[in-house]
């Protein structure tokens, strides 16, 4: 049994060719497998996955579906770590809407995955624990900071795994192993039990090998959480009967003021190619223009990480998490905090404490808000005359390990064409649109208006119906 | 604005994180060329605009103040890394 698509097994499922537990066996099976060498899991929980399996009722819209989530998703009786020391025994009472979700939907979880800690990077080289290797190229980084559900998707383990996009989070480590990667609307799914990187930016979504799984489990994550104040009130919708496989009309925009200086060659061909074939269904190209784009990485890493350094306030070795020991409170909280975050991390928090410190926030976080509503205002004019907006997803395809890992800003700097759809709050999805001469996926990445991921979509599967070629699945072994 | 080992050194005070002398040496320059990259926004003319503090008009989310069930004092003690059953326990906070 081979792991596809989720529609693929659903199929199967409905035709009772096959039984929930059957999925889970081939799910397990393939990470006995494959995850010795990709390193995508960190936690499996066979026997409880098994359960769930043989226990499932009802008709969920993902009854039978094994799949992951990373592992800043809270699971209640599952540890739930972040990829972080600090968090390494943590055990949460209580399930991320998201995961009660989609058990709600009948889905079963196999695992979590991991990822930089708590979601900081872009290669999930700062997790504490583990390496995750690129299905497609072990010696190259799977991206990051959600690899491991990228790797996971990408080697055939599950069918679809859940991954948070604060900056690209998603999307980067979606173009990088050859899946889709969806990024909903800020806002559209709850993030009630996301351990929080920086709460105006974060948002929850799909990695999957088609568009229309994603489409699939979009529909069963997304709506209105009365546990998150911040989740909007906008119903779920049918968002696979967007899926007309029809582009007649749409209008595509490509940014012509981009600095496209640093863009890999090869992805550059590969992007043209699919605006290209795009064009040839029926789309129209319009050119526009993103002015304030160029300042979004500054903008980005002054916003997020003063977000970070007060929503990791919380790690202080009192209420949960680890506690080194310490003569005095002070010297406990010290002493627990730098025992227990990675240098990443630390880093932003100073980034974030510094930016935020008497006699400076005007200067860096109160600038950095206002650059935040130009870039914003970018986008509307630019939906005026666009109905989706096509960039490269990443820069470069994937990377190797440790090429980038001693240079922060050349790191951040990988996500150039991501964080502006974070900083505007709005839905963005990378789809493999090629590989490079020596086999590493290249993604393509398409931006839409807030809240109409159904035309997002919409353009994604059309686009994959016409790309002209199925992604290869990666040949892991032992 | 130039970040030296001493602002380091006061930031991860601020922070309640201690450094070594290593990390401090290390961390100086690399949080100078990220702060300097980020100095770009310092020329722009945005007196004039306001703040985005998030993606969309967000407004009140209140609920009626009525009694739910929450956690028990044994799930809400399960993860504390040192308790006495019924509370948290830390070190001495005052002295004496």
């Amino acid at each position: 049994m081979t792991i596809h698509s989720v529609k693929a097994i659903l199929e199967s499922l409905q035709k009772k060719e096959t039984s929930p537990l059957d999925w889970v066996e081939a799910s397990l099976a393939e990470i006995a497998n494959k995850d010795g060498k990709v390193q995508a899991f960190l936690h499996v929980d066979a026997e409880g996955a098994r359960q769930r399996a043989q226990a499932l009722e009802g008709s969920g819209g993902l009854l039978g579906v094994p799949y992951a989530l990373k592992d800043n998703l809270c699971t209640e009786g599952m540890p739930t770590t972040a990829a972080s020391r600090i968090l390494e025994n943590y055990i949460p009472p209580y399930s991320a809407t998201v995961a009660n979700k989609l058990a709600a939907a009948g889905g079963v979880l196999v695992g979590k995955t991991n990822m930089d800690e708590f979601a900081m990077g872009s290669s999930t080289e700062n997790s504490a624990f583990q390496k995750t290797r690129n299905p497609y190229h072990l010696d190259h980084v799977p991206g990051g900071s959600s690899g491991g559900s990228a790797a996971a998707v990408a080697a055939g383990m599950v069918p679809f795994a859940l991954g948070s996009d604060t900056g690209g989070s998603i999307r980067q480590p979606a173009s990088f192993c050859g899946v889709v990667g969806l990024k909903p609307t800020y806002g559209r799914v709850s993030r009630f039990g996301l351990i929080a990187f920086a709460s105006s930016l974060d948002q929850i979504g799909p990695f999957t090998r088609t568009v229309e799984d994603a489409a699939y489990v979009l529909q069963a994550i997304s709506g209105h959480d009365p546990l998150d104040s911040t989740s909007a009130p906008q119903p779920t919708e049918d968002f696979t009967a967007a899926l007309t496989g029809d582009v007649k009309g749409l209008r595509i925009g490509v940014v012509t003021d981009f600095d496209m200086s640093g863009v890999d060659p090869e992805v550059k061909a590969a992007v043209d190619g699919a605006i290209a074939k795009l064009q040839a269904a029926g789309a129209e190209v319009v050119e526009i223009q993103l002015p304030h784009s160029q300042y979004a990485v500054a903008t980005y890493y002054l916003i997020a990480p003063a977000e970070a350094s007060s929503n990791l306030a919380r790690y202080d070795g009192v209420r949960y998490g680890k506690r080194a020991a310490g003569e005095t409170l002070l010297e406990m909280y010290e002493r627990t905090r730098s025992e227990g975050f990675g240098i990443e991390v630390k880093r932003r928090i100073m980034i974030g404490t510094y930016a935020l410190s008497s006699g400076y926030y005007d200067a860096y976080y109160l600038r950095a808000q206002k650059m935040r509503t130009l870039i914003r205002q970018d986008y509307e004019a630019a939906f005026e005359k666009c109905d989706v907006i096509v960039t490269p997803t990443a820069p470069t395809p994937a990377f190797r390990f440790g090429e980038k890992v001693d240079n922060p800003l050349q790191m951040y700097l990988n996500d150039v064409f991501t964080i502006p759809a974070n900083l505007a709050g709005l839905p963005g999805i990378s789809v493999p649109c090629g590989l490079t001469q020596s086999g590493l996926p290249i993604g393509l990445q398409m931006v839409g208006r807030a809240f109409d991921e159904r035309t997002l979509l919409r353009a994604a599967h059309a686009y994959e119906q016409v790309r002209g070629f199925e992604m290869p699945a990666p040949e892991v072994n032992g | 604005m130039k970040i030296t080992e001493d602002t380091i050194r006061h930031v991860a005070k601020l922070a309640r994180l201690a450094v070594s002398d290593e990390d401090v040496a290390k961390l100086a320059p690399q949080l100078n060329d990220i702060m300097g990259y980020n100095e770009q926004l310092q020329a722009l003319p945005l007196d004039e605009v306001p703040p985005t503090s998030h993606p969309f008009a967000l407004y009140n989310a209140l609920r009626d103040d009525e009694p739910r069930p929450g956690l028990t004092r044994e799930q809400a003690l399960a993860n504390a890394p040192d308790s006495d059953g019924e509370q948290v326990r830390v070190p001495a906070v005052l002295e004496g």
